[in-house]
């Protein structure tokens, strides 16, 4: 409130019209209707102590004596509205009812207000509240702002908010020049001001105009849907990237049908939720970074899952793929019921650190969330290592040898059986940051990991088995399709329609995308 | 030079013992069962409870499906993960029956189903149209189910996908049907399928003697289908199935064409799954796409394996031994469910891959020797 007089301070230019004692009453008592008049009055030409009467209804601290006078009422003192002096409030005086109709207007005629403030954010602020608001009552104040903003960029949103209130005029030059203007907007709501005026409007020659800057607005606000539909693609093909990767090791290279890679991915997404807890718990100070702790704790987990698994059953069932895939199935079950025994069926909450909250707006109508963006980079990040791991080192090279040959790799001294380990807890260590990273954005429970196993399948087979490069497309791949389907048909259609789409795309290339020729096709 | 060709004798059907045994089981099924339940007075040590009639019954279904898998996968190698899908397809056309005999009793009293009441529609969706009479809703469980496996077999089997690839896109396909049929438009009641089944046939459903009618059906069903079974796989038509299912390149440059084998098999095994399930729906009285989830297709894979594949009595015997033991420890320990069908799912992978049948006769060729 202090804030709010030194921006008005700035209010220099302002015929000085102080507040009277009845406008205050008027403002405070009797119907909505005429409060609201009042209230747009007053803002029109307010001064500093108008602006403290307008917070002190917003923030309830109003009292009142029917037909006599207001009072503001702070920590238990009045204060007249008029002269600011302290003074006694009668006993009879009753609390502002403020309806929810009012209390928008007071919000607006708020923000009205902030559009002098010093501070830039602020008067952003202002201009974001007000831009779906603004009527002709407004408009003296609105000019006023315009003619003294001096930042570009809000002068140019300002402007659009001006615009708006110029509609509401009765000029027809005016209702002219304020439909042109708004041909430059990119914002939502300019569509919905545009939408409604073109309803009520008289004129067939505004109208037209109209309806031409509609069509404006509207083409600039699709591309805004259609590079949000894309990010969200990608954003949704880098989830799917995570989740496919760990499998193109143990499907895709070792050929091991791993149906508990789901439950790997669940118990990296609780290791998540346990290092918060530990976090909360021991070192509330450094809350913020848990997650960087959780990211190497959540590939130890699902690893050493990964390599417990495959010592105690995977390994007795290499070659016989139906039998892995039902007894993986079993594993999967376990796991499952383990995770509710321990941790209860409930979902448990994951929070984000703040620095991954909040986002980017790139345009009007489209925000890109951090932690859609940390997911994103953190998928490529796993991709570059995991590919340097495959390609540039010895465990890597075994690895590659064991999978295409694994007779002659044995006979050059390489332990097959020990590769296989390590192998399978790479690919579900891979699970286990998957996990990690699905915390972030969605629910942590112990049906985590069945809503991707399908997907997950899907794009390794879609991608060509034992290829990387193929997965990656795969993956992005079938994340924007998803989307932009989702934008025409829905969610459920969408992934039906994806599905459909697998299914008749791997009778075409039963290999996948990249088919794998030469030799190792055969294997 | 010259080498002599052995054939192989001729298998029989069923040997003296196993036709004993089947007359055994008939009799069971059809005078044993609806007197212990219908005549023995309750609280007599031999009297049959409801329960166990509705729960034995609602096995034999499974049973059949477990019956159908062992013809696709013990017999031609074939893991199918969407057999889910055709039970509950021949569960959701006699349930469109079932609902429509509901009449007005519904609780809108329309003719309409409740649901579509519910969503305002005011009239039947088109593919509603032969729900009312008995007939086509026979018809339908079988065409339907087999129908869409014709299709989706037919494309499968013709790019060759084979294995695990086919297993995953049978998954793929059971779990897009399953959000096909939650949605409320496509017309099956949504999540909450179909339910307050009132009577089938102009009889009222839940009576001890439809009841009993049902369970009796359902076996001499199980019964006719182990037949029809067993008299498949003895033939030459089942020998050619046996041989895709150990070397398949070699069924090809022998002259023959697997697909046509596959397909029809893939088929047969189908609407096996859709009869079962339309015997089903009315004993258990409710129908919804969870039947579809890749979840119960898998599992109908391993009442299969637990019982002993390519042996046409062991999948029926462990329909009855996982859903008994299912029955009584979601009951005494639910929470132990899970733990025992994933070991079981993992012991039986690892250490009985011929089932229990497998078992038994293991331990019978020791004694002899």
């Amino acid at each position: 409130m202090i804030k709010l007089l030194v921006f008005l301070a700035v209010l220099v230019a302002a015929p000085v019209h102080a507040l009277t004692a009845e406008e205050a009453l008027a403002m405070a008592a009797g119907e909505s209707d005429a409060r609201i008049e009042a209230l747009n009055k007053a803002v029109a030409a307010a001064d500093e102590r108008t602006a403290a009467f307008i917070q002190a209804m917003a923030d309830d601290a109003v009292r009142v004596v029917p037909g006599k006078q207001a009072f503001i009422v702070r920590d238990d003192k009045g204060f007249d509205p008029v002269t600011g002096a302290e003074m006694p409030v009668p006993e009879d005086a009753e609390d502002v009812v403020t309806n929810n109709r009012m209390r928008g207007e007071i919000d607006t005629a708020l923000a009205a207000l902030k559009l002098f403030a010093r501070d830039d954010k602020v008067r952003a602020a202002a201009i974001k509240t007000l831009q779906g608001e603004a009527d002709a009552s407004r408009l003296p104040l609105i000019e006023k702002a315009w003619a003294a903003e001096a930042n570009p960029a809000l002068k140019a949103q300002l402007g659009i908010v001006r615009a708006a209130a110029l509609l509401g005029s009765d000029d027809k030059a005016k209702r002219m020049e304020a439909a042109r203007l708004l041909a430059g907007s990119g914002d939502p709501s300019t569509k919905t001001v545009l939408l409604e005026r073109i309803r009520s409007e008289p004129d067939s020659e505004v109208k037209s105009v109209l309806e031409a800057s509609l069509v404006t607005v509207e083409a600039k606000l699709a591309w805004g849907d259609r590079l949000g539909a894309m990010f969200s693609g990608i954003s949704l093909g880098s989830i799917l990237l995570l989740v496919a990767l760990g499998l193109a090791i143990t499907y895709g290279l070792m050929g091991v049908i791993n149906m508990a890679h789901g439950e790997l991915m669940m118990i990296g997404a609780y290791a998540t939720y346990v290092v918060q807890g530990l976090f909360q718990k021991y070192l509330p100070g450094a809350f913020d970074w848990y997650l960087v702790a959780a990211v190497p704790v959540a590939f130890m987990a699902s690893a050493l899952m990964g390599a417990l698994l495959e010592r105690s059953v995977i390994r007795f069932l290499y070659g016989r793929p139906l039998e892995t895939l039902l007894a993986t199935w079993g594993i999967s079950l376990m796991l499952m019921q383990l995770v509710r025994t321990v941790f209860g069926a409930q979902n448990v909450g994951v929070e984000n650190p703040s620095w991954m909250s909040g986002g980017v707006a790139v345009m009007a109508n489209l925000q890109l969330p951090w932690n859609r963006i940390i997911i994103i980079g953190f998928a490529f990040a796993v991709l570059l290592g995991m590919a340097w791991l495959i390609s540039r080192t010895r465990l890597g090279l075994f690895v590659r040898g064991v999978t295409q040959n694994r007779p002659i790799a044995s006979c050059m001294g390489v332990n097959t059986a020990r590769i296989d380990t390590y192998a399978f807890a790479l690919g579900s260590g891979i699970a286990g940051l998957a996990g990690c990273a699905l915390s972030q954005i969605g629910n942590v429970g112990p049906d985590l990991g069945q809503g991707y196993i399908v997907d997950a399948f899907m794009v390794v087979v879609l991608g060509g088995v034992g290829q990387l490069a193929g997965t990656v497309y795969a993956a992005l791949g079938l994340g924007v399709l998803n989307k932009f389907l989702e934008g025409w048909a829905g969610a459920v259609l969408a992934k039906i329609a994806v599905l459909v789409f697998i299914i008749i795309f791997i009778q075409k290339r039963p290999q996948g995308i990249f088919a794998m020729k030469g030799r190792s096709a055969e294997a | 030079m010259s080498t002599t060709l052995t054939l192989p004798s001729k298998p029989v059907m069923l040997t003296r013992a196993g036709w004993s045994a089947f007359v055994v089981a008939l009799l069971v099924v059809c005078a044993l069962a609806p007197v212990l339940n219908l005549v023995v007075p309750e609280g007599s040590l031999f009297h049959m409870s409801d329960y166990a009639v509705a729960l034995v019954g609602k096995i034999m279904c499974y049973a059949i499906c477990a019956l159908a898998m062992d013809l696709i996968w013990g017999y031609t190698g074939i893991l199918s993960l969407g057999h889910g899908l055709f039970f509950a397809l021949g569960g959701y056309a006699m349930g469109m029956y079932l609902m429509r005999q509901i009449g007005r009793d519904g609780n809108y009293k329309s003719d309409l189903p409740d649901f579509m009441v519910f969503l305002d529609w005011k009239e039947l969706p088109w593919h509603w149209v032969f729900s009312d009479s008995f007939i086509a809703t026979l018809f339908l469980i079988v065409a339907v189910p087999g129908i869409v496996a014709f299709v989706f077999g037919y494309f499968a089997f013709r790019s060759r996908i084979k294995g695990v690839y086919f297993s995953i896109i049978t998954q793929a396909m059971t779990f897009a049907a399953m959000l096909l049929f939650f949605r409320n438009e496509t017309g099956f009641g949504g999540n909450n399928g179909f339910t307050d089944f009132k009577r089938i046939i102009g009889i009222a459903i839940a009576t001890p003697n439809t009841r009993m009618v049902l369970f009796v059906l359902t076996g001499l069903m199980l019964l006719g289908f182990f037949l029809f079974a067993r008299w498949l796989v003895a033939s030459k038509y089942g020998r050619v199935l046996q041989a895709i299912r150990d070397a398949e390149s070699r069924v090809m440059f022998s002259g023959y064409n697997p697909i046509g084998y596959k397909l029809s098999i893939w088929v047969i095994s189908a609407i096996m799954c859709g009869v079962a399930g339309a015997l089903y729906v009315p004993q258990v009285g409710i129908i919804n796409p969870s039947e579809m989830s890749p979840a119960n297709s898998i599992e109908i894979a391993i009442w299969t394996a637990v019982g002993g594949r390519a042996s046409l009595i062991g999948p029926i015997v462990g329909a009855f031994i996982v859903n008994g033991a299912k029955s009584w420890l979601t009951v005494t320990a639910p929470e132990y469910w899970l733990y025992f069908l994933g070991a079981l799912f993992i012991l039986v992978t690892l250490f009985l891959p011929n089932g229990v049948v497998g078992l038994v006769r293991k331990l019978r060729k020791g004694g002899e020797k």
